[in-house]
């Protein structure tokens, strides 16, 4: 293929992504070392209260919002460096918090708290993903190949469905004295609040996530799984390999490179996790970094939008998504040098 | 696949794999089914803290209607008996029915259902006159469908889905196809690069990209009025703007989803039709395109999962009249004044899912390849 024909191709798609991806990313740079705010001016205001022979004035000052001759509130924006990050990280506090060794202060924090969240969920939710995906593939593969389809059609469900009404369907399991949590409660013999403790939420959380995924990892290995070396098992059995030492030696080593790619996927996704904080309600208790920027930018009681904050935050949420996608560029390079891309 | 007998499992790993798988499934369906088994009920019964209470529903069905106990017999064994036969029936369709068209599928299962009800019916007239088992048992009522989509406007935002959906899949189709077959073909660095970037461009939160559009969006018409004069739209809220964002955001799934699709395709069949005097263009609309459609069908079915699921940036790109099924919802759930109001986000939840559950009836085979294309290959 001509070098002019390649262009011809790929422009539309590079230009969405130039558009829509690369110039809100600069933009969003940009923004974060910016504030925005009304301009106030004092204003002397006389105001006069009936009295006795005489009216009692008093005069004030005041400060309110500018306006314009249409009537619109000034907006000014200024150049303020670091600001908002220091803000937003609020690192003296947060230096006091770990040199006294206080969950509890750091959690005080909105960012850092996201953040505690955030990097726990992805990490407690990758093995469990890894974990069940692969015994489900394994226990499918065992199976008789009629009921195969079946199986998988159902583990799909999880998978598919619109993750905001995945973790409603489970909230709406728990909630108030929804039937798992009165099971909960008869076999624990007290009262149980699913929604109003931090660790429960994050549990919750944690089990919707692997709900979610675990189809998904399921259905890679189960693919991996049908290209075994047949012959390869066959003759560790020979060796008298058990089945564990085969599972050990053979097949784990065999998918490894799929449980790699699955683990990048939902690296990747679950250092997203936002949906979850909407559908359970959490932000009182629990809160992640996506959903930090996005309560920035949905309007407050004024109307107004933290643009530049959700900016900086958004900046700061970058900086995790690059150290997760490094390992997976650096595979891509790898692949590339070799000639397999 | 042989079988040898040393690989053979002994009968109670068999059963132990037996009873997980199902233990599975029964995880992995549960909460589905009982959102839909809460949605027909009445708010006391729904949101009883006992299961049974929750299945049959008594109030539900003194208050409203009911399913009788011969009603279910005949209803389970009609679907038995269906799911025995499907491929004697659609032989004989397929037998009255010898041509292809393009509604051949839809009008199976449209005659389909009618025998079904036909069938039902007639049954159940029957065993009314053999008085057997004539009692109510499952209570069900749809008035909380009828709130959701009548009274809550989910009509609606059921149109605006579907705008939004189909604008998503059709472009990025377009584009993803396009760039994908040029990535698959033209090995150089400048294709690596633009791969790479694009799965940096994957991993990006969603609300940094929002946060970049927001004040573009909003004061798009002062922004753009040098160049467009009086043309000039505010983007916000808009949903030909929205589905502009969603498939930029969907871009790099679906050119790396694309690539590997078309990477099996041989190059020597474009390089045939080459030679026969096809310019680039011609050889991927005239020979490619043809045998790509699995390809295709697989990677519009996970754009239309992109725009479809999509919460972040539909409620925050747009306005309430243009909203879309999904960021709708969370004005039901989240009053908690009463527990009708409940129901009636179940409800919703439930009509928002089945669309769904028939991408996956219809779409297995193709949702299965595409999660595995990315993986098994690259």
């Amino acid at each position: 293929m001509k070098k002019r024909d390649f262009y011809f191709f790929v422009v539309p798609s590079l230009l969405m992504m130039f558009l829509f991806i690369a110039v809100p990313l600069a933009i969003v740079f940009k923004q974060s070392f910016y504030i925005t705010q009304n301009v106030f001016e004092k204003v002397e205001v006389e105001t006069c209260t009936p009295g006795f022979l005489k009216q009692i004035c008093q005069t004030k000052i005041e400060t309110k919002p500018k306006l314009d001759e249409n009537g619109n509130v000034i907006e000014v924006t200024d150049f303020v460096g670091f600001e908002n990050y220091k803000n937003l990280l609020q690192i003296n506090k947060f230096k006091n918090a770990v040199y006294n060794l206080s969950l509890y202060e750091i959690e005080k924090i909105n960012f850092w708290k996201a953040f505690r969240f955030t990097i726990s969920f992805c990490l407690i939710t990758l093995p469990l993903v890894i974990f069940l995906g692969l015994l489900i593939a394994l226990t499918v593969n065992n199976l008789t190949r009629s009921i195969k389809g079946p199986v998988i059609f159902i583990s799909l469900l999880p998978f598919i469905i619109t993750p905001i009404i995945g973790a409603l369907a489970i909230r709406w399991l728990f909630v108030g004295e929804g039937i798992l949590t009165a099971l909960l409660e008869y076999l624990m013999q007290k009262d149980i609040a699913m929604f109003a403790n931090a660790w429960t939420l994050e549990l919750l959380m944690i089990i919707y996530r692997v709900w979610h995924v675990a189809p998904f990892a399921f259905i890679v290995f189960y693919a991996g799984l049908q290209t075994v070396n047949k012959e390869i098992l066959e003759s560790a059995v020979i060796d008298g390999a058990n089945r564990f030492e085969r599972l050990r030696y053979i097949i784990i080593p065999h998918l490894m490179p799929l449980i790699i790619f699955v683990s990048l996927i939902h690296l990747m996704d679950s250092y997203r996790v936002f949906e979850e904080i909407v559908a359970f309600s959490s932000q009182a208790y629990v809160i992640s970094l996506q959903w930090l920027t996005y309560d920035f930018l949905i309007p407050d009681d004024t109307g107004n939008r933290l643009i530049n904050r959700a900016s900086t935050s958004a900046m700061l949420t970058m900086v995790g998504v690059s150290i997760i996608i490094t390992p997976l560029l650096k595979r891509t390079w790898e692949d590339y040098r070799e000639g397999k891309l | 696949m042989i079988e040898t007998k040393s690989l053979k499992q002994s009968l109670s790993l068999q059963l132990t794999s037996s009873f997980f798988v199902f233990l599975w499934c029964l995880i992995a369906s549960f909460p589905i089914f009982w959102i839909t088994i809460m949605s027909i009920k009445l708010p006391v019964d729904a949101f009883s803290s006992n299961p049974i209470t929750v299945i049959f529903g008594p109030l539900t069905s003194q208050e409203r209607s009911s399913v009788s106990l011969n009603d279910l017999i005949i209803l389970s064994l009609l679907i038995f008996a269906f799911y025995k036969l499907r491929l004697k029936i659609l032989s004989i369709f397929n037998q009255v029915l010898h041509f292809d068209f393009i509604l051949k599928v839809p009008l199976f299962y449209l005659c389909l259902s009618i025998l079904f009800l036909f069938l039902f019916r007639t049954l159940n007239s029957f065993s009314e006159q053999l008085n057997f088992a004539d009692f109510e048992i499952l209570g069900f009522t749809f008035e909380h469908y009828n709130t959701v989509w009548f009274e809550r406007d989910f009509l609606k935002y059921f149109w605006n889905s579907v705008i939004v959906t189909s604008g998503v899949v059709v472009v990025s189709l377009t584009f993803g196809t396009l760039a994908g077959f040029a990535l698959a073909r033209y090995k150089s660095s400048l294709a690596f690069w633009i791969l790479v970037i694009a799965l940096v461009f994957r991993a990006l939160p969603h609300s940094i990209l929002v946060a970049g559009y927001l004040p573009f969006f909003m004061n798009s018409s002062e922004i753009l009025r040098p160049l467009l004069g009086d043309l000039a739209p505010t983007l916000f809220g808009k949903p030909f703007a929205v589905i502009a964002v969603l498939v930029a955001i969907n871009q790099p799934f679906t050119i790396w989803l694309m690539r590997s699709f078309f990477q099996n395709i041989p190059s020597e069949l474009d390089e045939a039709a080459r030679i026969d005097g096809c310019s680039h263009f011609q050889a991927f609309i005239k020979v490619i395109m043809p045998i790509m459609w699995p390809g295709v069908i697989t990677t519009g079915l996970f754009s239309f999962m992109l725009g479809y699921n999509d919460y972040l940036v539909t409620s925050l790109l747009l306005d309430a009249q243009n909203q879309t099924m999904v960021p709708a919802i969370s004005g039901l759930f989240n009053r908690d004044t009463s527990t009708t109001d409940q129901v009636v986000a179940v409800a919703a939840a439930v009509s928002i899912t089945a669309p769904l559950f028939l991408l996956v009836l219809f779409f297995q085979k193709q949702i299965v390849s595409g999660l595995t294309a990315g993986a098994v290959k690259g």
